[in-house]
Order: structure tokens, then sequence, then C-alpha cells
């Protein structure tokens, strides 16, 4: 596959730059939080900001270079780029919006995109599903060397946004060119991307399959961005075991080796939630009053203590929780990861 | 009890408002009989103004479409030194007295004036000319369809260029087939509101121009020249002035509204100022 490069490239922003060196040979997708320049970075490899240096080549082709002072045209660097709003064009129909990407072959994406029987109607009537295929249909028919995706699911509504995620999903992996997307959500990322790479204050902090950065995040921000609780303790070994004492004087059992400061992770949907101790294997159970409840898509956030877990509502509902109400949560020492050690960490990310 | 007393006040207020507004309107038509009034615009002096006021606003409009919409593009899209400075200028006639209007033409294009000299050894007249006329009324009327202008470029989704610019177009076909016709409404209205004052131009063509018959004399010109001569004259041309006034009002209106607004694009002519 055809790949594009960003070699070193510094983009400037507010109040910090950007600096990123990436391979984008499949789909991958940036995530960060708003205000991380992800955007700014699709709109430097489209050409319509420039970034203060670096080199962007797409197939060895030179779309930028700093250093020699090159810097091609957006309508020169075959790209083709989704807009978070989708930028359809209001005055055009939907047939006219592709054919200004590509005068006579819009019939072919009218129908791979099933938008045929849309092609008069124009952007403002239609629904935000309909609107994100003909940005689609329009940024492809340009047939361009790399597709660009700027939170590509955000302008959606829930109920839409599951199909949608699906249909992408495939759509992206038919491609046959590489994809960078970027987004603040990691589930949507996880679900469009093969690799995520997790940009934080300017900088790639880690890249790797959702698998792994969910198995093994890097750091505190990785951990929590991938929806992990974070807990700050002080740890000490015993028995071959790691026991951290948290901030509030509970004990957290971990397999992994540490000592000091730590911050263990411990993701939601590995916390178990009962109403009477259970007798098993689990080393860590926190007994508290249940602090919240959530719904979460199909899923419910129970917050207890310090940490969040997941259960469906078919759950909650035979348990019979309530706000208040003490409970149990329990977990395993080995389904917890110390994701820093040793240091003193920038604020507390226990925001699950 | 309170409330409806309210709204009666507020009724009666607005009455007395439209009224005082349509009253001198309604009042030239009243005057005479329609037919007196159709059969005045065979007179030669009518039928001179009338043809003057037409090409000159013609020619000036066009001057001020092909001169003006490229500056107001420059100034919604650009921030540059001097920024500031070049839309007060473009505004400056609006709010300029129409005889210092007309005074400061003279100063800059007259025989003696800043340019004369060079105007002269090009062989090149402009005062009291038809040419004057025309540039009097560029003058004076550009400001309403630069500003409008400059607002309806400024309202255009800056998104929109840049999704054109990534499809492949470069920035010509992106002004032709994004940016003008989203900012089309606004075009027109300010080209509206622009030739209704060009028409109606009277203290800077006075000055600059002068009041010549057939040649620089314009329907307000000619308004004035025939006041204390021919009465019914001056009621014709009138009439003529106020329906072409309703009918550039009313078109405009029903243009707006029959097309699909896809930008923000207020039905009102005023809209919001370029800046500043």
């Amino acid at each position: 596959m055809a790949a594009l490069a960003l070699e070193k490239i510094v983009v400037p922003l507010r109040t910090f730059s950007l600096r990123l060196t990436l391979d984008v040979d499949s789909a991958i997708a940036l995530v960060g939080p708003s205000g991380a320049g992800k955007t700014t970075v699709l709109r430097s490899i489209a050409g319509l900001s420039r970034p203060e240096s670096g080199r962007i080549t797409s197939n060895g082709e030179v779309w930028f270079d700093g250093a020699r002072d090159i810097s091609l045209a957006p309508d020169r660097r075959r790209v083709g780029l989704v807009f978070q709003d989708y930028a359809l064009f209001p005055h055009l129909s939907v047939r006219q919006n592709i054919e200004y990407a590509r005068r006579h072959e819009a019939d072919e994406y009218l129908d791979r995109f099933a938008i045929r029987h849309l092609e008069r109607a124009r952007p403002p009537d239609l629904s935000g599903g309909e609107r994100q295929r003909v940005a689609l249909a329009r940024a492809l028919a340009r047939e361009p060397d790399v597709l660009l995706l700027d939170e590509p699911l955000s302008a959606l509504d829930a109920h839409t946004k599951a199909g949608v995620r699906a249909e992408l999903h495939d759509l992206l992996r038919g491609l046959g060119i590489p994809v960078l997307l970027v987004t603040h959500d990691f589930e949507d990322a996880a679900a469009l991307a093969d690799r995520v790479g997790v940009i934080v204050d300017g900088e790639l902090r880690q890249i790797a399959t959702p698998t792994e950065l969910v198995a093994a995040p890097n750091d505190p921000f990785v951990a929590s961005f991938t929806g992990a609780n974070l807990l700050n303790g002080y740890g000490e070994r015993a028995d071959g075991l790691t026991r951290v004492r948290l901030l509030d004087g509970t004990v957290v059992t971990t397999a992994d080796d540490a000592y000091g400061d730590v911050v263990l992770a411990i993701y939601p949907w590995d916390i178990t939630i009962s109403k009477a101790a259970p007798h098993d294997s689990t080393m860590n159970l926190i007994n508290a009053p249940i602090r919240g409840i959530a719904e979460i898509g199909n899923r419910i956030r129970i917050t207890i203590g310090p940490v969040s877990a997941e259960i469906t509502a078919e759950s909650l509902e035979r348990l019979g929780l309530q706000v208040g109400q003490p409970a149990y949560a329990s977990f395993k020492a080995t389904g917890t990861r110390v994701v820093a050690n040793g240091r003193s960490l920038p604020g507390s990310a226990d925001d699950s | 009890m309170k409330r409806t007393l309210l709204s009666c006040l507020i009724t009666a207020v607005a009455i007395v408002t439209l009224l005082f507004l349509a009253l001198p309107v309604i009042a030239i038509f009243a005057h005479t009989t329609p037919a007196h009034l159709v059969d005045q615009l065979s007179n030669p002096v009518v039928r001179d103004a009338f043809v003057v006021s037409l090409k000159t606003s013609v020619i000036a409009q066009a001057l001020i479409v092909l001169f003006g919409t490229p500056t107001a593009y420059l100034l919604a899209t650009r921030r540059f030194p001097g920024h500031a400075v070049a839309v007060t200028l473009v505004e400056l006639p609006l709010v300029l007295p129409p005889a210092v209007a007309g005074i400061a033409l003279l100063a800059a294009f007259g025989r003696l004036g800043l340019l004369g000299s060079t105007l002269d050894a090009l062989g090149i007249t402009l005062p009291f000319t038809q040419t004057a006329v025309t540039i009097a009324v560029a003058y004076v009327a550009s400001p309403l369809y630069v500003r409008q202008a400059i607002a309806a470029f400024e309202a255009t989704d800056p998104n929109l260029t840049a999704a054109s610019r990534t499809l492949g177009a470069g920035p010509t076909r992106t002004f032709f087939r994004v940016v003008l016709p989203l900012a089309q409404g606004g075009l027109i209205a300010g080209l509206a509101l622009s030739f209704a004052r060009g028409l109606g131009e009277f203290g800077a063509t006075i000055m600059f121009a002068g009041s010549l018959q057939r040649v620089t004399q314009t329907l307000p010109l000619a308004i004035y020249a025939e006041f204390d001569q021919n009465f019914d004259a001056t009621l014709a041309m009138s009439g003529v002035l106020v329906l072409i006034s309703v009918a550039l009002l009313l078109g405009l209106r029903i243009g707006l509204t029959w097309q699909r607004s896809p930008s923000k694009r207020s039905l009102y002519l005023f809209g919001p100022s370029a800046s500043g």
C-alpha cells in the first residue's frame, strides 16, 4: 500500500507546537483531547495550513518540505479530506457536490454509497448519516492517494453512530489507500483504525493496535484515554506482589512490580460489582456506597469509592443497585497495570 | 388591562410612523391624474434626464461591481496592516456630505485639481461632462455595494472554500463556483441599494458635473431645475424615481425569498455591517 509520510513536522498551535513523525500505510487514528492540534495535522497534510518545518511526502512525492521551501497548493495534492461538519456545498445538489470533484463519473459514486435516490437533494435537507456518505463519496471521487477524516462520527447522534461506525469500518478496510483519522473518542478510533496514536501536549505518546494500547498503556494519559480507572498511591513489595496504598487508605494489590509513587490502571470491564462480599480468587475488594450510576451506550457505569465499573443494564436490574447503597467492587490483582512509577504525575488523571 | 393599553399605544405609534412614511409618496401620485403624469414623460427635459440618469447609473454600477467585488473580497478574507484604514476609506463616501464629495472630486480631477495637469496633458477634461456624472455616482454609491459585499463574503464558511481546494479546484474556480454563488444574495442586495442611491445622487453631481440638459442633467437635477417652471414635470419625474425605488425593493425582497438560503443570508437589505 502506498504510504503517506510525515517527517518531523512541527505545527504551531496557540500555546505550544505539535511535533509529529508518522508513517501512514493503513488506517491510523490519532486520538487526543480537543485542542491537541489533531485537526491542524490534517489541514497541514491537505495543504490548508503550513507547518513550521518538516517534510510531508505521499508515494515519495514531496507535498511539503520546510527546508527546501516546497509547499504544494491543496488542489495539487491528491488528498481526500472529510471535514468534521462535512463542508458540503449547500448551493449544489448531492450529484453536483460529487461532480465538483469528478465531472463524469458521479454515477459510480452515487451507486457505491447508495445515495442515488438523494442525487437531486441539497445538503441542508439531508440527515447526518446521509451527509457523511455524500462527503465520503465526494472526497473519494477525487481518487485521492490518501484519505483524511476529521472527527468522522462526532456530528452524528448516538443512534446513527453505531451503524455508521460499522459501515465506515468496512469502507476504510476496502479502500486500499492510507487513511488518517483524528478523533477525541478512543472507542471510535479503536473501531475504525488498525493502529491508534495518542497525542497529548503536542507529542505522540504511543502508537499501537487498540488491543495493545488497552493491554499495555505506556503512561497514565494513554491509560485514561483508553477508558481505564487510574489510581494514585504508594507501592510496597510484599510476597512477590505489590501492595498499593491509595490516597483514601484503600490498599490495592497488583501483580506488576513497582515501588514508591505509582499509578495503577484498571479497566471498568474488569471490575465485578456485588451486594455481598464475594468468595473467589479476586484479591482486591472495595466496599463503599455507590457514588454514581451512568448509562454509556448499552452499558452502565457504576462508581464505587475510587473506581468505576461497567456492567450491563440487566445486571443492574438483577442486583437492584441504587446510588448511596453500599456495594462491593472486586477485581483481580492480575487485572491491574502499573502505568507510572517513581515520578510525580501532573494532576489526578482519575476521570473515568 | 395595562397590557392591552400598552399594545394599543404601540399600534397607534406604528400607524403614525407608517403614515408619515407613506404620505409623501402617496401625495406625488395624488397631486395629478396618472394620465397627466404619463403625458409629461414625453416632455424633452424629462426624457433627456431619464436617459442621462439611466446611462450614467448603469455605467457607474458596472464599474462599482467590477472594482468593488475584488476589493470587498480582499478586505473580507485577508487581514493586513492598514486593513481598518482601508475599510474606513471604503465607507467614507457614505458619511461624507454629498456636496463635500463633489468639491473633493473637483479638487482631485478638476482642471486646477490634483490630477488636473496630468489629465490635461492627456487631453482629458472631466468636470461638467457625462463622465463626471458617472464618477460622482460611482463615488457616492459605492460604499453601499462594497460594505454589503464584504459582509456577504465574510459570511461564507471558510471550510467550504477549503473543501473546494482539496477537491482539486484552484482559487479562481473556487471563487466562481463556491464563493460567488454563496455571496450572491448579499451582492445583489448591495447592488440594488447602490443603484437606488446612485439614481438619487444630487449634491456631488451638481458640484462636479453641473446641470446641463442632455449632458449632465440627471433626474434629480432636472427635478430641481424644473421645480419653479413646470411642477407637473417635476411630479412626473419624482413618480418615476419612486416607482423605480419601489420596484427595486420589492424585486429584491421577492428574489431573496425565492432563492434557497443556504448560508447566513438575511432578508433585510441592511445586513450586518462589515466591521467596526
